[in-house]
């Protein structure tokens, strides 16, 4: 017995000293946005059985995470490529700059559209962004008193707006934790928000309360938060036709014969409309690449290569049956050539 | 007569009060039984209900979906000096056009050519690459079917619903029923699922690197563990003297217990990653931060298993002239060992069932690659789940459910040894 603990002791230390020495990394890896996920997966997976290269390894760590991991330094020890559901911001791309990450090629790579979407067996809903700040916001104008604010006091769509269904109003989205959420927020909460003469008026006067009341949710159990597993959102669609959920593009795209999307503003969520840039709840979907790391990590160009290809990111590439929605074609061959050149980006 | 019970308490006999709160107490005790009974029973009905819902969603994961394909290796489309440049998807491309010659339009050729799974090429290019005298002759391959095929053939997607709505189109459907006719469609059992690690398609992805993973972890974590936990328990049992430092050694071992896990993840991140600089996802991190998660069960379970051992064995044993060591190694040891390690397989089997704390270290990650050793990147049947469980495609439900069934089976094995070593092992006194 005594022997083997001074074995499994050697063997311990044994192991962290090699694990000092392996340094070198033969791989490419990416961390960031789930919702790029599940795109740059399949061109990694693709990538890894074409080339002679090892096949990259994503982290799914949220684009802030990210985006922190990948301004943390240049190394092997550090990521070479952060994916975002978001631009970067100039914050962010100051601290790379401090960290010595000076040099960063940004490739956006095509849209993914928020849907709010109910169960097949209920009627599709036509719902202005106006509609959905007031059904969603946790304080709305008083209709009353103009120029103050009451909680919201909405319960069915009806007391929304008289057009609406007269079904009690029950929405299950993703947590503040979420860049779906993020994106849901500056989209619909702000676009909405910008309706009411009133919300205006404190945009000048009072910045903070004007931020809050635009962009913060109810909480009284009207809007569900549902975890960031989408999945479970559309089950919960399919057992409750009274109900809204609110998540990418690509889950309604798996899922069009149980569940549908409602139109915002009379567009509804399909591809073509997305692609149009006619539906107006879409984000453009990024990565950012460290060109330092180009010519020490092997792979780098050429999965760049891999992802800038019209077999991947074009109109019938293999991303869109992931529920990418490609980019028009000039945007992507500018997008291509700053790959090709590795032109750095620069933020004012 | 009892109105003036109280007042003539005489003529009541001290047996009748006894016979009565006899009869309350038997029935108190029969409640208690019904109730301990159907506490169990409840449980059993919801580990029953789980099982079912895993089970009833998983077991078709084990069957996938193939097409038979005959394919035309033909001697102009190699270069024998550069055998992976061959044009493998057009290979497989030819031999459906050869199926269904009536398919003119692009459109139609590219859902056609969409019921077959993207790994097929590499299939193929493997199957040639490893016996490149193939070239030249046509053989029958059965490759993996797309997997919203395999979904149609597993009764998953209704084929009753407008057209707009399904994924497979009117013409997909006639194709597939066409190859079905010939035979040429068939479920069988899913090697895949066993021999690959994880892929974005469903029908090509497989837990064997997520195994791999986990055991690359579990067998760092019981290195360290087991001889730490052991140990510690020995020192703190045998030797330590009473003080209130020992004490106080104590209450911390038992409130480490009790520690959510993903506080040993950010300690992880913090110290083994950001300060010694061991590599992201690797399993010898894994492995260090589920060593802390589990050392405390271990030393708690070993410690009670060396309390068990009754003192005079160990007076016996310093009677005849044997060391305080001697003592502990030679006597107490042996009979304590099969409760140190069945602590140590709870243990064990814990730490197997964990994804928590192995977010903060990198090993949420898609990793295609089985890993090779405890430095290489990798990840855990419990990640592998959560990840499955948050992909859109309909296909990776029944897989998640399958990984589920697997990583039971592991815990099942696990908890059932811990059993065995204890009824087989123990010594009672």
């Amino acid at each position: 017995m005594k022997k083997s603990i001074v074995v499994g002791l050697a063997a311990a230390l044994c192991v962290s000293g090699v694990a000092v020495e392996a340094s070198a990394r033969d791989y490419i890896s990416i961390v960031g946005s789930s919702t790029v996920y599940p795109f740059a997966t399949t061109v990694a997976e693709q990538f890894g059985k074409a080339t002679r290269f090892k096949t990259p390894k994503i982290e799914s760590t949220g684009s802030g995470g990210g985006l922190k991991l990948f301004c943390s330094g240049i190394g092997t020890e550090y990521p070479d490529i952060a994916n975002a559901s978001r631009r970067i911001k100039k914050s962010e791309y100051e601290q790379c700059r401090e960290k010595g990450v000076k040099e960063i090629v940004e490739v956006k790579i095509g849209y993914d559209g928020i849907v709010l979407a109910n169960s097949k067996n209920a009627p599709q809903m036509d719902i202005e962004r106006k509609d959905l700040f007031l059904a969603l916001a946790k304080s709305v104008p008083d209709p009353a008193n103009e120029g103050t604010f009451i909680d919201n006091p909405h319960k069915t769509w009806k007391d929304v707006n008289p057009a609406l269904p007269a079904v009690k109003i029950e929405v299950l989205g993703p947590p503040p934790t979420s860049g779906t959420r993020d994106a849901f927020v500056e989209l619909v909460m702000d676009e909405g928000c910008a309706a009411f003469p009133s919300i205006e008026a404190l945009k000048n006067t009072d910045k903070d309360r004007y931020k809050s009341i635009c962009q913060t949710i109810r909480e009284d159990g009207v809007y569900i938060e549902a975890g960031e597993n989408d999945n479970l959102i559309v089950q919960k669609l399919n057992v409750n036709p009274d109900a809204y959920g609110i998540f990418g593009f690509s889950f309604l795209d798996q899922n069009t014969d149980r569940i549908q999307g409602s139109k915002i503003e009379g567009k509804s969520p399909a591809f073509e409309e997305i692609a149009a840039g006619a539906y107006p709840v879409s984000r453009p979907l990024y990565f950012y690449v460290k060109k330092a790391h180009i010519g020490t990590i092997p792979g780098i160009e050429e999965y760049l290569a891999e992802f800038t290809s019209d077999k991947a990111w074009g109109e019938e590439g293999y991303l869109t049956d992931k529920g990418l929605i490609p980019m028009p074609d000039d945007e992507r061959l500018r997008f291509a050539d700053d790959v090709k050149s590795l032109r750095p980006l620069t933020m004012e | 007569m009892q109105d003036v019970e109280p007042s003539a308490p005489s003529s009541v006999r001290t047996i009748d009060i006894i016979n009565r709160r006899l009869n309350k107490r038997y029935r108190a005790e029969k409640r208690f039984k019904r109730l301990g009974l159907a506490a169990i029973l409840s449980s059993l009905l919801f580990l029953g209900l789980l099982f079912t819902s895993i089970v009833s969603q998983g077991y078709s994961a084990f069957v996938q979906t193939y097409i038979l394909l005959d394919i035309h290796f033909s001697r102009d489309a190699f270069d024998v000096s550069n055998l992976a440049g061959a044009d493998y998807n057009g290979l497989i491309r030819k031999s459906l056009q050869s199926l269904f010659p009536e398919v003119r339009d692009r459109q139609e050729k590219r859902m056609l050519n969409g019921l077959v799974s993207s790994g097929a090429p590499f299939q193929i290019q493997k199957m040639v690459m490893s016996d490149t005298s193939m070239i030249g002759s046509t053989r029958s391959v059965w490759v993996p079917a797309d997997d919203d095929v395999d979904m149609l053939m597993k009764g998953r997607i209704d084929r009753s619903a407008p057209e707009a709505e399904r994924r497979l189109k009117d013409v997909q459907l006639g194709w597939i029923d066409g190859l079905r006719g010939d035979l040429r469609l068939k479920k069988k059992f899913n090697r895949i699922f066993f021999t690959s690690g994880d892929s974005r398609e469903p029908e090509l992805a497989g837990i064997l690197g997520a195994t791999m993973g986990s055991m690359y972890t579990l067998i760092v974590t019981l290195l360290l563990s087991f001889p730490v936990g052991v140990a510690s328990a020995i020192y703190l049992e045998e030797f330590a003297p009473r003080n209130k430092w020992v004490d106080l050694i104590e209450v911390n071992i038992n409130n480490l217990a009790a520690v959510p896990s993903i506080v040993f993840g950010l300690l992880g991140l913090a110290v083994f990653l950001n300060f010694f600089g061991l590599p992201r996802s690797a399993p010898l991190v894994g492995g260090l931060v589920l060593t802390l998660m589990t050392l405390p069960t271990i030393i708690i379970a070993s410690r009670v298993s060396i309390q068990s051992v009754p003192p005079s064995i160990r007076e016996a044993a310093l009677g005849v002239g044997a060391s305080k060591m001697q003592t502990v190694f030679h006597h107490v040891m042996p009979l304590a060992i099969p409760g140190m390690l069945t602590g140590t397989i709870i243990g064990m089997a814990r730490a197997l069932g964990e994804s928590a704390p192995l977010l903060m270290i990198g090993m949420v990650a898609f990793i295609v690659d089985p890993p090779g050793g405890i430095l290489e990147p990798a990840t855990v049947l419990p990640v592998q789940i959560y990840l499955w469980a948050d992909s859109p495609e309909r296909a990776f439900v029944e897989r998640t459910s399958a990984a589920i069934i697997v990583l039971l089976a592991f815990l099942m094995v696990m908890n059932a040894a811990a059993v065995f070593l204890r009824s087989r092992f123990e010594r009672r006194w």
